[in-house]
């Protein structure tokens, strides 16, 4: 496979995204680094959700180069682009888990298409992966129905990294859960990240999470780039929205003591 | 990149087993029966150590293998070991370690001839279940008709305009086409069979009454059971799911006066008239063949059918038509206000909706049958 280790994970260039007749994304450069957190934040309709979306192939391009893992999509042929698939997770914000289906076959799922092991192994990948993300092995045989906003979350990154991706996306993972679920997600996310060594690429509002779980942060507006960098510079930037963004009435006054210090 | 290995060493009573190579998800496939093999081969070993220094890369599938072996050579009475873990691996033993496996019993299953009948009764409980529902809908409908009959301005006409349009204006089409070529089969078939005795005038009486008394009325409501009764079914199951009727609910409004009451009123507007125009394209369409198939001049047909069906033939057709709009309507909306949260009920309940309406539409035809034999019509 012509897939290799390379430092860029993903690597974004010069990207126009058009959604009808509006320009969403005009001329946006980003990369993501092999095994960092990359927090991508933004006022609500910057377009953050757009970026990840055409990035996972979901949404057409108008121009701009998209790499990922080295590979060039808009010239991979079919094989490379299923090894790709294969080798990325990604988190919707509602989880998206198929509500016809078990959480244990919501997890098995990917497994199944991809890996065709026996089914008893299946299975037990499926219960680990339940039990790496905090759930008892007990939720198997439930439906997403009868699950809460915070386990499905949960579920839903289980299927996420059902075949051990090397690239995880996440939107918003911690929207519409409660400020200590969300603390709990948030060093889910960071451990998981750790053990598994995943490169991470997260859409976020929640300035806890950027604070506590992100290793770098790009800020979009205006269709472009604002700013990447760590938090220490997003702090110090003098942009006005960023200004206003991260020393807003809900920015806490802490971080810039355990910035600095 | 190749696949991982596995190679056990015996000294005395304490084996080494040393895994190399990649332990990931691609080949966890052929790793499965080489740690399977590991575990069921027959060795007189008391202390067995697991040597995972040597391993280039690995992964959740791969340390789960590995886990796995430990965990079923220690349930064989071996002592067990993992030996030379790099750091950089720590944590991810550590992770699928934790992991207990433990999934709690499936639910015991009962005799089969027990199940089967527990499967009766509660299929029998169901249909009980369904018809309690239905009536209370009904009166819950009836109870919101009340309601705005007192206090008119708070009637959705708007929306039951918007159904009307749904439901009536454009179900025309099919309709007409529909029964035109209901009423053209039916004197085919009366001209083709009744010519042979010589009695092919006949043939205006059977599409007549046919037409105007039952198969008219019931084909329209068939139709509509399938196309507007589905939908309403479905509209209403998508806001459950998303909780539209709980958030009507909690501002003060009746879901039944909001949503069901202008849907169920559009229907029994929209079938009336659509019985009738039904009615009429079939005569149309009956006509027709008589004509080109039969060779019964038009003026003919007319004039036979002025004489074959009265206007009570006709009344008859379309007292019903308003009753089965009601229950195509009660049913839907009972239905759709069922669906649970997933996208498999909102199938499910779609079609109960249509199965059950047009049953009942049937049966309620049978009782008016039985209600006009009975009062001599």
């Amino acid at each position: 496979m012509s897939i290799d280790t390379h430092d860029h994970v993903i690597k974004v260039r010069d990207l126009v995204v058009d959604y009808r007749s509006h320009r969403v994304l005009n001329g946006v450069d980003v990369e993501l680094n092999r095994g960092e957190v990359l927090g991508f934040v933004g006022a609500s309709g910057a377009g953050k959700s757009t970026l990840a979306r055409t990035i996972i192939g979901l949404l057409p391009k108008r121009a701009g180069t998209i790499e990922i893992l080295g590979v060039d999509i808009d010239k991979a042929d079919d094989d490379q682009k299923r090894a790709i698939d294969r080798r990325w997770g990604v988190l919707f914000q509602q989880g998206a888990l198929f509500s016809s289906l078990t959480v244990g076959k919501n997890v098995e799922f990917p497994i199944r298409e991809y890996l065709r092991l026996s089914n008893k192994l299946t299975t037990e990948i499926a219960i680990a992966k339940l039990e790496m993300v905090g759930l008892s092995p007990d939720v198997y045989r439930e439906y997403p129905s009868e699950l809460s906003g915070g386990m499905i979350k949960r579920v839903a990154l289980a299927r996420a990294l059902a075949l051990d991706p090397e690239i995880l996306f996440l939107d918003e993972p911690t929207s519409g859960l409660d400020p200590i679920s969300a603390g709990d997600f948030d060093q889910l996310i960071l451990t998981l990240q750790e053990t598994l060594g995943i490169s991470v690429f997260m859409v976020t509002h929640d300035l806890d999470s950027l604070h506590r779980v992100c290793d770098r942060i790009a800020v979009l507006g205006e269709g472009k780039i604002i700013e990447a960098g760590n938090m220490e510079r997003m702090l110090a930037s003098q942009h006005p929205w960023l200004t206003s963004y991260f020393h807003g009435a809900r920015a806490h006054a802490d971080w810039h003591v355990r910035v600095k210090g | 990149m190749a696949a991982g290995t596995l190679v056990g060493q015996a000294r005395g009573d304490a084996v080494s087993i040393s895994v190399s190579g990649t332990w990931t998800a691609e080949y966890a496939r052929s790793l499965e029966p080489l740690v399977d093999a590991a575990v069921n081969a027959k060795t007189a070993a008391r202390t067995i150590a697991i040597d995972v220094a040597q391993i280039d890369r690995i992964d959740t599938y791969g340390a789960w293998l590995i886990e796995r072996t430990l965990r079923a050579l220690k349930d064989k009475g071996v002592e067990t070991r993992l030996v030379g873990l790099p750091d950089r691996h720590r944590g991810l033993f550590e992770k699928v370690q934790a992991g207990t496996q433990e999934l709690s019993p499936r639910p015991k299953r009962d005799n089969r001839i027990i199940a089967t009948l527990e499967s009766v009764g509660r299929t029998m409980a169901a249909v009980g279940e369904d018809v309690r529902l239905i009536f209370q809908m009904g009166g819950a409908f009836v109870l919101a008709f009340l309601h705005v009959l007192v206090r008119p301005h708070t009637f959705r006409m708007t929306s039951m305009i918007n159904h009307l349009e749904r439901v009536a204006w454009n179900a025309v089409p099919i309709i007409l086409m529909i029964t035109l070529l209901i009423g053209a089969i039916i004197a085919q078939q009366g001209i083709f069979h009744f010519r042979t005795f010589g009695a092919d005038i006949y043939v205006v009486d059977m599409v007549g009454v046919l037409v105007l008394r039952e198969l008219g009325v019931v084909i329209v409501c068939i139709m509509v059971a399938g196309r507007s009764g589905s939908a309403y079914t479905a509209e209403l199951g998508s806001m459950k799911m998303r909780e539209e009727v709980d958030a009507l609910r909690t501002m003060g409004f009746d879901p039944v006066e909001v949503l069901v009451l202008p849907r169920i009123l559009a229907l029994i507007i929209a079938v009336p008239l659509l019985s009738f125009l039904g009615a009429m394209a079939a005569l149309y369409g009956g006509g027709l063949v008589a004509w080109l198939y039969g060779g019964i001049n038009p003026s003919v047909f007319i004039s036979r059918l002025r004489d074959a069906i009265s206007l009570q033939t006709f009344e008859v057709g379309m007292i019903k038509a308003p009753f089965m709009a009601l229950v195509i309507g009660l049913v839907a909306c009972v239905e759709g206000l069922q669906v649970q949260g997933s996208a498999e009920s909102l199938g499910a309940k779609t079609t109960d909706s249509v199965v059950k309406s047009i049953f009942l539409v049937i049966v309620v035809d049978g009782l008016f049958a039985v209600f006009f034999a009975s009062i001599g019509i």
